[in-house]
């Protein structure tokens, strides 16, 4: 079987982010690190291998030449092999041109099962698992807090929180799944697995090689344009006081003040 | 004026707010046509007429309960490709931003997700987002196609406008795709009489500091006493303290209500990234050095086991 694991490399989720003049995301003055959401991704790439199945594990991402980064990290978790996807025709893509790109080297590598986290931490979106689903024309399940994978059926069967209901759900692989951060646990790489990415195979591939027309992707393709950019006035800091026997009844005063109550 | 079609959330037949503020926006764009999919259509037009929608498209097949999101998806396009919309509004739900993703895809046409704000710009819609945990404002908008927008919870106020609808029913040709995900079982969460968390004015949330899943209890009271939501931090939650349907933050629920109430929640990004476009935010925390401080319009540092049940009392005695 083979497992597709889609990670990305986004800047640092702690730190102080922010834009360049076009309205893309400004990545040079913020460290960037594999998205921790696609941790749990491949933490249940690396689980359905332990259980049992007999699968290869290879992690794609696209980006620039830093993203290779997020691909070690990824290879030293666990994982067979790594594909990169970077062309300077790529900066500035915007959700449906990097689901495209996906599609295209998802089926260049040959899948049973796409795994993705449910979003990444710097757009946020969580629409690139369900745009990767519809390309490939296969069944797409997302945000899925349980997974498993029987692979003598090729079943997959999950559970996953929707609005109002919890859902347990049923596919035939091949198939994509997005899931959450309640799946477990990741796990941190180990020295031994830290060395031992090092000699994993890593490709790199471009857009020629997907069959891919740089005027599909990039700034110029992308449907939807920022207008501006703005950060938010930082929240005037109101008074914080401590409780000296009274603090509920002054809150209660500030609440009935703003007419809460 | 073009049509502007409106998603309709909701559960047989009784339709969820956000569809409505999604109906008022889109009254901005063009003349709002509502797409109800599913059971319960002649339940919601009446509502849906009321909040001003001049067409209701009815799908009412029983593909699209039995299986996830594609055969929405096949009715939206099949509606879609025939009414050329100016805009199509769908609420920012998991299922919703699904739905999207994949129109998107089949129409070619941008997508913009999370929309806090719509407004008819020069050439189309212009949306209004938070980014980076909300430290960011963004103003955008699609270049192709029917801009296909969703729109979180609470992005403006529903107001009346009444109309009459015109009924539509659709027949849809669903997709082999359609098929492709089966849902085994769909267990409702139980219902409380407590507003649900996207919809509500008020949320009271409690996080580490609560210490229990029994204490719990206290941000109940709290929050029945403001008719608020309950919502929770991941650390509570993934304590086990209250349910995961409850937490707000990045990978949970993000709330935008009128007043938020943090107790016992210090402010990790990753919360603040679900609550701080709050209009009004308290917090009651024993840490004077929590960052939570640094959003608050009115902060008490203090035991909240001493300082809510206080608060409890207060409120009970204004409102008498």
């Amino acid at each position: 079987m083979k497992i597709v694991v889609c990670v990305k490399h986004v800047p640092d989720a702690t730190a102080e982010r922010g834009f360049e003049p076009d309205g893309t995301t400004d990545r040079e003055s913020v460290d960037s690190l594999l998205s921790e959401l696609d941790e749990y991704a491949i933490e249940q790439a690396l689980r359905i291998v332990e259980s049992g199945v007999d699968a290869e594990i290879t992690y794609l991402t696209v980006g620039p030449d830093e993203a290779k980064s997020a691909l070690r990290k990824a290879l030293a978790m666990g994982g067979d092999r790594a594909v990169h996807v970077s062309d300077e025709g790529i900066a500035g893509t915007d959700a449906l041109g990097t689901s495209l790109i996906l599609a295209r080297a998802v089926e260049r590598l040959g899948f049973d099962l796409v795994l993705t986290g449910m979003a990444a931490t710097d757009s946020t979106m969580g629409v690139v698992p369900a745009m990767l689903a519809e390309r490939l024309d296969v069944p797409g399940v997302t945000y899925l807090d349980e997974v498993e994978v029987e692979a003598a059926t090729g079943v997959l069967t999950g559970r996953r929180e929707a609005e109002s209901a919890t859902e347990l759900i049923s596919a035939a692989i091949p198939a994509v799944v997005s899931v959450t951060d309640r799946t477990g646990e990741a796990r941190y790489p180990s020295f031994k697995g830290i060395m031992s990415a090092k000699k994993k195979p890593l490709d790199t591939l471009g857009l020629a090689d997907l069959g891919i027309d740089p005027a599909q992707v990039g700034l110029a393709a992308a449907r939807s344009a920022v207008d501006s950019a703005a950060r938010r006035p930082p929240r005037v800091k109101g008074e914080v006081v401590p409780d000296e026997g009274d603090g509920g009844v002054v809150l209660a005063a500030f609440l009935a003040s703003r007419k809460f109550i | 004026m073009a049509e502007v079609l409106v998603l309709v959330d909701h559960i047989d037949g009784a339709v969820r707010k956000p569809t409505l503020e999604l109906l008022t926006l889109a009254r901005r764009l063009g003349e709002p046509s509502a797409v109800f999919l599913g059971r319960g259509a002649d339940t919601a037009t009446a509502i849906l007429g009321e909040f001003g929608a001049r067409k209701v498209y009815v799908v009412d097949a029983p593909e699209i309960d039995a299986y996830l999101v594609v055969p929405a998806v096949d009715a939206m396009t099949r509606i879609a490709r025939a009414v050329e919309p100016a805009a199509i509004l769908v609420p920012s739900s998991r299922d919703g931003k699904e739905i999207a993703a994949r129109l998107a895809v089949r129409l070619d046409s941008g997508l913009i997700t999370d929309a806090v704000d719509v407004h008819q710009g020069e050439s189309g819609p212009v949306t209004e987002q938070s980014a980076f945990a909300a430290t960011y404002l963004v103003n955008a908008h699609v270049t192709e196609g029917a801009a296909i927008i969703t729109v979180k919870p609470n992005a403006t106020t529903p107001e009346p406008a009444p109309a009459a609808p015109e009924v539509e029913h659709v027949t849809v040709e669903f997709s082999a795709a359609a098929t492709g995900v089966t849902v085994l079982s769909r267990t409702p969460r139980e219902k409380s009489d407590r507003p649900g968390l996207t919809e509500a004015d008020i949320v009271v949330s409690g996080g580490r500091g609560v210490n229990g899943a029994e204490n719990f209890a206290l941000i109940e009271r709290v929050a029945d006493a403001l008719g608020a939501a309950v919502g929770a931090s991941r650390a509570a939650v993934d304590s086990g303290w209250y349910p995961h349907s409850h937490q707000v933050g990045q990978t949970g629920t993000q709330v935008s209500p009128q007043l938020y109430l943090a107790a016992g929640i210090s402010g990790a990004i990753q919360h603040r990234a679900g609550m701080q476009t709050s209009r009004t935010i308290v917090a009651v925390n024993k840490d004077e050095d929590a960052p939570i401080f640094d959003l608050v319009d009115h902060g008490v540092v203090g035991d909240l086991f001493k300082v809510l049940p206080q608060l409890a009392d207060e409120i009970a005695r204004r409102k008498g």
